[in-house]
């Protein structure tokens, strides 16, 4: 990332300024040394030991050690009174701490720092995945969307049916209506016929009944009782 | 690279006086400069993943020649010969 040139302000931002002022990115952050300057005895860095060697060799600091020390001490310098002693006292004090309990207070706090990085690792191990989950979905998702024209098929047929079953739908009952009208036309026609042909049948027994005279009742009531007559004399004789 | 931009460690003996004739002296420089070594001794022996008793112990040190050297008229008094 950092051999990427600078991103410019892009035209939708609204920025007076690039957004990167400085070629340096600062993520990912470049991790921490694993050990300090190297110290000798604690105290003096080992850049003066290596910056006197070519001249004096290895022993060349402590003389000068040495010497800077009787100098100050004869010459009163450094005054040794009560304080000296207190100092000697708490060095001892310090340097025997240091060095017993040093690897041990130094392990704790590497656990400690291990716990950190382990939380801090998983953490981001945990964003990947879930990053690379939503990947995995997007592109499913995007798979799936190429199936759409399937999809709109069957939306078309589905309106296609139903435009049909409207259709038809429409088409029987214009047919149901036609037809009842028609039946009730028909109906009108046999009613009136029936009407005619009952008043006409009235009307000729009317006539009929009228038409018969007394005298043709008589008539008629004789000419029936001999033909009963007639039939009884039959029957009598079959049996 | 240039004289004026490079640390003080790695200037020579022989160009220090030049090396001085180009620091910045003004209040802000002053205060830049300190901040600078503040932050390089941090970055040295504080920032690092296993530091020992080093990075403070040189700090104490420091101190403690700091208050001798404030406290010098004082401590003169209590000196055991008068002539050396």
């Amino acid at each position: 990332l950092r051999a990427l040139p600078p991103p410019v302000a892009v035209g939708v931002l609204h920025t007076t300024r690039p957004l990167h002022s400085t070629q340096q990115c600062l993520a990912p952050v470049p991790p921490l040394p694993e050990k300090g300057g190297e110290v000798r005895h604690g105290l003096i860095p080992e850049e003066f030991f290596q910056f006197l060697y070519p001249k004096t060799g290895v022993t060349g600091p402590y003389m000068l050690g040495t010497g800077l020390l009787l100098y100050l001490l004869s010459k009163e310098l450094y005054v040794v009174n009560h304080e000296t002693v207190a100092a000697a006292c708490i060095l001892t004090v310090i340097i025997y701490g240091i060095k017993k309990f040093g690897p041990d207070v130094a392990a704790f706090a590497d656990k400690l720092n291990e716990e950190k990085m382990a939380a801090a690792l998983a953490m981001k191990n945990e964003a990947m995945q879930t990053l690379q989950k939503a990947i995995e979905e997007e592109k499913k998702e995007q798979w799936r969307a190429e199936g759409r024209n399937y999809l709109f098929d069957a939306k078309r047929n589905n309106i296609a049916m139903l435009l049909e079953a409207n259709y038809r739908e429409r088409l029987l009952m214009v047919y149901n209506e036609v037809k009842k009208r028609l039946d009730y036309q028909v109906a009108m026609q046999t009613l009136k016929r029936q009407k005619e042909q009952d008043h006409m049948i009235q009307w000729v027994e009317k006539n009929v009944v009228q038409s018969i005279t007394p005298q043709q009742q008589k008539e008629s009531i004789a000419k029936c009782i001999l033909d009963l007559k007639a039939l009884s004399k039959s029957a009598h004789a079959a049996v | 690279g240039p004289l004026s931009e490079r640390p003080l460690m790695e200037v020579r003996l022989g160009e220090l006086h030049t090396w001085i004739s180009t620091c910045n002296f003004s209040p802000q420089g002053l205060l830049g400069a300190v901040q600078k070594a503040w932050s390089s001794y941090c970055t040295k022996y504080i920032h690092v993943r296993r530091g020992g008793p080093a990075g403070i112990s040189m700090l104490l040190a420091g101190y403690c020649l700091l208050s001798y050297g404030w406290n010098y008229q004082h401590l003169r008094q209590h000196r055991w010969r008068k002539y050396h």
